[in-house]
C-alpha cells in the first residue's frame, strides 16, 4: 500500500496479535487508510475506525487486506 | 450533622481520554501518590466533595483499551475491577470516554457492564465532537446501555456537577448482557461461578480467561481453574477474538441507533498538517533535536536567576543564623549542617519544575507519541523501542520516575536495556553538579552574541551521557538472548494545545516527590555528614588548638587566619577527612584529593549531595564569612602546586566522572523493585562505577 490508500481488512495472519489488533478497531471488513510512515518507512501511521494508529510494518503485515 | 459517607470511585478510559483532566478537575490539588500493595504502580488517587454529606475518594486507574491486559500498569486495572474484596474495589465507576472517537472507547465499557459494575459513562470532550459535526441522542445511549450517561468538557470543566450527581445515584448495575460466552464453555463456565461465589457469568469468562492476571486467587484456585481449563479443552485466543469482534458488532449496532449526525474530518485537517512537517524525514529530527536544545537552554537561562536568590539567600542565613545563635553543637548543626542541607534541596526546585513543564508539555499537545513514532526504527537498533525514549526523556529529570515509566513497555528485553540505561541519562540531580563545575571552569561568554558557551558545555554533557546511553544499550542487546517479540500499536492523539492546569499539577506533583523523596535522603546525609566533619578521634581534636598553634608559632597569623587552620586542621582529620584521605591514593590518577573524596564518599547516596557536602565542608572550612558555593571553591588552592584546585583538567574529570557514575542509591532501589532482584541493580552499579572512573582517568590525563 502506499500512502494515501484504503482498503479493506479481511483477516489476520498471527492470533495473538490480532486480540490486540481487534481491540484499536482493527475489525474484518473495516476500511483501513495508509495516511503516512515514518522517515526510514517504519512504522507506519495509518487510520482505522476513526484514529490514527501507528504501527511497526512487520505487525501491519499481520493484516491481510482485500485487494 | 449529618452522617458523612464516603463512597470510592475510580476513573477509567483509554489512555488520551482527557482521564487526568477529569481527575485534576474533580480533585484539584486535593491528590497523592501511592503505591498499589505489592506491585509498584503508581496509584493516583485525590479526595472530592460530591454533595454537602458525601465525599469521595477517586483513584484514576491506567489508562486500558480493554480488560486483557499487556503491560503491568494494565494489569492493575483488570486485578481491582475482578477482586470484589480488593481494598480498591470501587463503589461506582466513571468510564471516561472520547466523544470524537466513540467506537473504541465503548469496548471496555461493554466488559464492565457484562461484570455487572455500576458504571457511569461519561463523555468526554463534547466540544470537539460538537466541531467535528457529530450529534448523538444520548439520552436513547443512556437507554440502550441501561446505565446514566454524562457529557462534560473535562479540560474546561463542564458538566461536572451532573456527573457528580450522577455518581451520588444509587449504584445500580446495568441490566444488559451484551456477550454471552460460546455455549459450548458454559459447563466451565458455571463450575467456575459456583466454586468462587461469582455474580455473573462474565466475571467466570475472566476467571479462565487470565487466571494468570488475577493475583489474588490462592496458587489451589488457579490449579482449580487450569484443570477445569484442561478437562474442556480451553484456548484463550480464540475466544478473546470472537468477543472483540462481537462487542464491536454490539456497538456498532448502538452507535447507529443512537447518532443522529456522523462527524466529519475536516477538524483533523490540521493535525494532519502538521504531522506531514513534524514527522517529516528531515524537518521532524530537525525540530525534535531543536526542541531539546532549546529545553536546555531554557533549564540552564531561566532558571538561572531564582537559583541565584535561592542561593544567597541560604548563605545569607546561614551566616545570620551563626552569628544570631547562641554557642553549642545544636546551634551549630543547624546553622551549618541542617540550613545549608535544606538550601542544596531548595535550590533543585527550579530547575525540576521547567524541565517537567516541558516534558508535560510534549506530553498534553500530543507530540510525545510523534517522538515514540520517529525514534522507533532508530531505538530497536540499539535494542530498545520508541516507547524507550519517554522513559529516558524522563530520566533528564530523575531517573526513578523514569524507570517505573518503563512499565509501558511491553517486552521484557526492551524494558530491562531501558531500565539499564535510563541512569545514564544525565538526571536533575546531576545537573547541580554540572552548574557549579561548569560555571567554575568554563568561561562565562557568548558566542555571536546569544549562544552560551556554558550552555554549550552543558549540552555537551548531556550528549556524553546519551551516548552512554547508545552505547551501552548496543553491548546490551548483543549479551542479552531473550524470546519475546516486541510491538508498538499505538494510539496517534490529535495535536492540540496543552491545557495548562495539567502542565502545572505535573510541575507540582514532581516538585513534591523530589522534595519529599530525595529531600529526606539529603537531609540526613547531610546530618550525618556535619557529624562526620566536625566529630574525630578524641584525642587530636582535643588537642587541635594546641597542635595548630605550635605548628604555627613562626607565622605572623590573624586571629582569622589562625581560626581558619584550626578549623581546616579540625576537617582533615575528622571522620569524614580519614575517609576521604583513605580513598586519596585511588582517586588522585584522576585529580582528586581528599575533600573531593569526601563529596564522592557522601554522594554516594545522592550526587546533589555533592554540592552541599562540598558546601559544609568549605563551609567548616572558613567560618567567618558565608561566601557561596561557587566563590569558595574558586578561591580554594591546591596546596602542591600553588594554583587553583578546580583546574580544567579537574573540573572536567569531575564532570565525566558524574556523567556515568550511579551515585544514586534511590535509582538501585527501583531498578531492585523493577527487575525483582538484586542481580541487575548490582551488575548496574559496578558497571558504571567502572565506566565513570576510566572515562575520568583518561578525561584527567588527556588534559593534564
Amino acid at each position: 500500500m502506499k500512502p494515501g490508500e484504503t482498503a479493506v481488512i479481511s483477516g489476520f495472519t498471527d492470533e495473538p496479535l490480532s486480540v490486540k489488533l481487534l481491540e484499536m478497531g482493527f475489525l474484518p471488513g473495516t476500511v483501513v487508510r495508509f495516511n503516512f510512515s515514518a522517515p526510514f518507512g517504519d512504522p507506519v501511521c495509518v487510520n482505522v475506525s476513526g484514529f490514527d494508529v501507528s504501527l511497526r510494518l512487520e505487525e501491519a503485515n499481520t493484516i491481510s487486506i482485500l485487494d | 450533622m449529618a452522617a458523612e459517607r464516603r463512597l470510592k470511585i475510580a476513573l477509567v478510559g483509554k489512555p488520551n481520554s482527557g482521564k487526568s483532566s477529569l481527575f485534576n478537575q474533580l480533585t484539584g490539588l486535593n491528590q497523592k501518590i501511592g503505591n498499589f500493595p505489592g506491585i509498584t504502580v503508581d496509584k493516583r488517587m485525590g479526595f472530592c466533595q460530591l454533595d454537602d454529606h458525601t465525599s469521595a475518594e477517586i483513584i484514576d486507574l491506567p489508562g486500558i483499551y480493554s480488560l486483557y491486559p499487556r503491560t503491568l500498569d494494565e494489569k492493575i486495572v483488570v486485578e481491582i475491577l475482578t477482586n470484589k474484596n480488593d481494598e480498591n474495589f470501587p463503589d461506582r465507576i466513571a468510564v471516561i470516554a472520547d466523544a470524537t472517537n466513540l467506537k473504541n472507547c465503548l469496548l471496555l465499557l461493554t466488559q464492565l457492564i457484562d461484570l455487572g459494575l455500576p458504571v457511569v459513562l461519561a463523555l468526554n470532550m463534547m466540544d470537539l465532537a460538537a466541531k467535528s459535526g457529530l450529534s448523538l441522542d444520548v439520552k436513547k445511549l443512556s437507554k440502550q446501555l441501561d446505565i446514566p450517561v454524562v457529557m462534560i468538557n473535562a479540560r474546561q470543566g463542564f458538566g461536572l456537577d451532573e456527573l457528580k450527581k450522577q455518581l451520588l445515584s444509587e449504584a445500580i448495575p446495568s441490566q444488559r448482557k451484551i456477550f454471552q460466552p460460546l455455549a459450548e464453555i458454559n459447563d466451565a463456565l458455571n463450575e467456575i461461578q459456583k466454586h468462587f461465589n461469582l455474580s455473573t457469568s462474565y466475571e467466570a469468562f475472566q476467571y479462565i480467561q487470565q487466571p494468570q492476571n488475577l493475583v489474588f486467587l490462592s496458587k489451589e484456585n488457579r490449579e482449580f481453574i487450569k484443570t477445569i481449563e484442561t478437562q474442556k479443552n480451553f484456548f484463550p485466543h480464540k475466544y478473546q477474538g470472537a468477543e472483540t469482534i462481537h462487542r464491536y458488532g454490539f456497538i456498532q449496532e448502538v452507535l447507529d441507533s443512537v447518532i443522529i449526525k456522523s462527524a466529519g474530518h475536516e477538524w483533523k485537517g490540521f493535525s494532519n498538517k502538521l504531522d506531514k512537517i513534524l514527522t517529516h524525514k528531515i524537518w521532524g529530527y530537525l525540530i525534535f533535536f531543536s526542541l531539546l536544545f532549546l529545553i536546555f537552554q531554557s533549564v540552564f537561562a531561566l532558571a538561572q536567576i531564582p537559583m541565584d536568590a535561592i542561593d544567597r539567600g541560604f548563605a545569607d542565613l546561614s551566616s545570620f543564623l551563626t552569628k544570631h545563635l547562641p554557642e553549642g553543637p545544636l546551634f551549630e548543626l543547624i546553622s551549618s549542617g541542617i540550613v545549608p542541607g535544606i538550601g542544596g534541596i531548595v535550590i533543585f526546585i527550579p530547575q525540576i519544575a521547567i524541565l517537567f513543564a516541558f516534558i508535560s508539555i510534549l506530553e498534553e499537545t500530543g507530540y510525545m507519541s510523534r517522538v515514540v513514532f520517529l525514534m522507533d526504527k532508530i531505538m530497536r537498533k540499539f535494542g530498545m523501542s520508541g516507547r524507550s525514549v519517554v522513559p529516558l526523556m524522563s530520566g533528564l529529570a530523575c531517573a526513578i520516575p523514569a524507570i517505573m515509566a518503563t512499565r509501558t513497555i511491553d517486552n521484557w528485553k526492551d524494558r530491562l536495556i531501558t531500565i539499564f540505561v535510563t541512569p545514564l541519562m544525565s538526571c536533575s540531580a546531576r545537573l547541580p553538579v554540572f552548574a557549579i563545575l561548569v560555571a567554575l571552569i568554563v568561561p562565562e561568554e557568548r558566542v555571536f552574541g546569544i549562544i552560551s558557551l556554558q550552555g554549550i558545555a552543558l549540552m555537551g554533557l548531556y550528549l556524553l551521557g546519551f551516548v552512554g546511553v547508545l552505547f551501552t544499550a548496543l553491548l546490551m542487546k548483543i549479551m542479552i538472548k531473550v524470546n519475546e517479540r516486541s510491538y508498538l500499536i499505538m494510539e496517534m492523539p490529535t495535536y492540540r494545545m496543552p491545557k495548562w492546569s495539567n502542565v502545572g499539577y505535573t510541575i507540582v506533583e514532581k516538585t513534591k516527590a523530589f522534595v519529599f523523596e530525595a529531600g529526606k535522603i539529603i537531609i540526613a546525609v547531610s546530618i550525618i555528614l556535619w557529624v562526620l566533619a566536625s566529630y574525630g578521634p578524641k584525642e587530636v581534636m582535643d588537642n587541635a588548638r594546641a597542635t595548630v598553634q605550635a605548628e604555627s608559632q613562626n607565622l605572623r597569623l590573624t586571629e582569622e587566619g589562625y581560626e581558619n587552620r584550626v578549623a581546616a586542621y579540625k576537617l582533615e582529620h575528622s571522620y569524614a577527612g580519614i575517609m576521604g584521605k583513605w580513598m586519596e591514593p585511588v582517586i588522585r590518577p584522576l585529580g582528586f584529593d581528599w575533600k573531593i573524596g569526601i563529596a564522592l564518599i557522601t554522594s554516594f547516596a545522592a550526587r546533589e549531595v555533592f554540592v552541599s557536602t562540598i558546601a559544609t565542608i568549605y563551609s567548616l572550612g572558613s567560618t567567618d564569612d558565608h561566601l557561596t558555593i561557587k566563590e569558595r571553591l574558586k578561591e580554594e588552592i591546591n596546596p602542591e602546586t600553588g594554583g587553583k584546585r578546580f583546574t580544567p583538567a579537574v573540573g572536567f574529570s569531575l564532570l565525566v566522572f558524574y556523567t556515568f557514575a550511579m551515585q544514586c542509591m534511590s535509582t538501585l532501589a527501583i531498578v531492585k523493585r523493577e527487575t525483582k532482584g538484586w542481580k541487575w541493580p548490582l551488575i548496574q552499579l559496578f558497571y558504571m562505577t567502572g565506566l565513570a572512573y576510566v572515562s575520568a582517568l583518561v578525561v584527567y590525563q588527556i588534559l593534564s
